[in-house]
């Protein structure tokens, strides 16, 4: 197995800048495409190795998109790193119709997601991502918990013949993984087994979740946490069978509650006909505030203490 | 073959050209992009036929030369032009815009021959910068071409796209602009104004060309001049819907249906140009 432990208590963005240095050494074919933050998207190290294989676009991420679609045709494995919004949004046609459609292996590795650029404020923040790329016919949407996690999905979709969108943090998320865990493609991890209620998450929200449980199991609720990284394609067999065994979802992320996780569980929990007390929480239909991102996450109860009291209203 | 006759060869499949665009605007009564697929006769022949490296028995040969059809609305043109190469048979047009075809109102990358799908306005720039890009940090041999129309550069990412080609100095890279001077529902004009168009792409760092982009003669002058460490522009001065009278330079020609009469006409007019052509 290999030793992932260079990843330990790193943040998902920090160990993507090493995972991704490590697999250009031995793949040739990888490209590092930004738009004026390479340094952000921890392309230092691979900039100074191989400049020849680094593309600066500047800030014109349709353009970036774009030419990521033409390298891509031409034989190279692009890694497009920029804020997660301007992936998301600005470039957003590009990527569907010149990456997606096309079924071009592209991986879209973006950071600074949710409200991780706190202060940065809404023109900043990228809440609707998950919901827009989940959309998009041929997509894989990964959002990993943390820094070892992050190496796991790198190495997971290494041969991958397709586009790939992958979810990093600005922030370092809690520990979850350890490096003798197992990561496969389309599979929740079950990060932490209980009867009472299941808490679904993914990014920084697996951790929180995590420390939430811990709070619940003193009151006597046990949590089972799962960590729903991969998004799309979701596992549908893990929702059901936590709906089965525990009776109760609470799904948390980063992100608007309209059309990303939460709407994906409850999507297989209806089509499942499961009978299940069930909340999607994230951030509700409305503009983020500013401010920094711990005190964001206490506002939208997506720190551990407002994750455990969400989860204790879905026993009343 | 001497020049006059290369000229005259390619001449006559413009001709050719013109007319299984004027057939199939008739027997496909959904009607199809007329307008500025007869505006590219010419380019297409002289890029097809003279200027590009290309093997059609081996469309995905490596050291042929990438042409990005970016205007995605002109593919009957495209069609029609990679079938007289013989990527494919024209049979392929007997389930066109049918459910499950590749072959159909915008450019499919599936259709042997076409290097990317395009209809969405201000894409294959940014594409055929990415293929370019590949071309010139791996040393290939191959150019890139990208064919647009010119209500496509009121496209804010084709300006992006401009940028980068200068920057990254893609002088392998080589834009054609159908500059038929009409959008879908009205002139470049009065609908957003793009002159100086040479002046601002020389100002992006292009090396730009003015053509008559139905003179076979000065677009292969065009494609074969030097653009020196600089991306080449051409621009092609074309008239929309050219070959059909009752369409020309007219916005109606965008998309459109031909009766029995107006194609039995314009192929009249393509047999009175060919006539004249074998004459001088």
């Amino acid at each position: 197995m290999k030793n992932n432990n260079q990843y330990l208590n790193l943040s998902s963005r920090d160990a993507y800048g090493i995972a991704l240095f490590n697999q250009a050494e031995l793949n040739k074919t990888i490209v590092a495409v930004t738009a004026d933050v390479p340094d952000s998207v921890r392309f230092s190290k691979f900039r100074e190795n191989w400049p020849e294989r680094f593309f600066n676009f500047g800030i014109a991420e349709q353009n970036m998109m774009g030419a990521a679609a033409g390298l891509a045709r031409e034989g190279k494995t692009p890694f497009v790193s920029v804020y997660a919004i301007f992936a998301a949004m600005r470039a957003i046609e590009q990527l569907r119709t010149d990456i997606a459609y096309p079924k071009l292996p592209v991986r879209i590795c973006v950071s600074h997601s949710g409200i991780s650029l706190g202060q940065a404020g809404p023109t900043h923040h990228s809440i609707e991502d998950i919901s827009i790329l989940r959309s998009i016919a041929n997509m894989v949407v990964i959002a990993p918990a943390d820094g070892i996690s992050t190496a796991m999905a790198l190495d997971v979709i290494s041969n991958y013949d397709g586009p790939v969108y992958l979810r990093l943090s600005r922030a370092v998320e809690p520990t979850v993984y350890s490096s003798s865990m197992v990561y496969k493609f389309g599979r929740a991890n079950i990060v932490r087994e209980g009867k009472d209620i299941t808490i679904i998450a993914y990014g920084a929200s697996v951790g929180n979740s995590l420390i939430a449980a811990k709070k619940l199991s003193q009151e006597g609720i046990e949590a089972t946490v799962i960590d729903m990284a991969f998004i799309k394609p979701i596992d549908k067999n893990a929702i059901i069978k936590a709906a089965n065994e525990t009776g109760r979802i609470l799904t948390v992320e980063e992100s608007t509650i309209i059309g990303g996780l939460g709407s994906a569980v409850a999507e297989v929990l209806a089509e499942a006909n499961a009978t299940v007390v069930f909340k999607r929480l994230g951030i509700p239909d409305q503009y983020t505030l500013a401010g920094s991102y711990d005190a964001l996450q206490r506002h939208y109860n997506l720190d551990p203490d407002g994750i455990a009291t969400e989860s204790r209203a879905l026993f009343k | 073959m001497t020049n006059s006759d290369q000229i005259l060869t390619l001449s006559q499949r413009a001709l050719d050209y013109r007319e299984h665009i004027i057939k199939l605007a008739h027997t496909q009564n959904f009607g199809v992009h007329v307008g500025g697929s007869l505006s590219l006769a010419e380019v297409f022949t002289t890029l097809y036929f003279d200027a590009a490296n290309l093997d059609p028995k081996n469309p995905t040969w490596q050291n042929r030369d990438r042409i990005v059809l970016s205007k995605g609305h002109g593919n009957v043109g495209l069609l029609t032009i990679l079938a007289m190469k013989g990527f494919f048979p024209f049979s392929v047009f007997e389930n066109f815009n049918e459910v499950g075809s590749h072959y159909s109102m915008h450019s499919d990358a599936e259709v042997p021959g076409v290097e990317h799908s395009a209809g969405s306005l201000g894409h294959g720039l940014s594409v055929a910068v990415g293929m370019a890009l590949v071309a010139k940090t791996d040393m290939q041999p191959w150019q890139v071409y990208c064919i647009m129309g010119d209500g496509e550069m009121m496209e804010g990412s084709v300006w992006e796209a401009m940028m980068s080609a200068s920057h990254f100095k893609l002088n392998n890279l080589n834009a054609i602009i159908d500059r038929n001077r009409l959008c879908q529902e009205g002139t470049t004009a009065e609908t957003m104004d793009l002159e100086p168009l040479m002046e601002k792409s020389r100002a992006f760092g292009w090396s730009v060309f003015e053509v008559d982009g139905h003179s076979i003669r000065e677009l292969l002058d065009a494609f074969s001049a030097d653009s020196g460490e600089k991306p080449k522009l051409i621009i092609t001065n074309t008239i929309k819907g050219r070959g059909i009278h009752s369409l020309e330079n007219q916005t109606k020609s965008h998309f459109a249906h031909l009766t029995e009469e107006q194609a039995q006409l314009a192929i009249e007019q393509i047999n009175n140009e060919r006539n004249i052509l074998v004459q001088d």
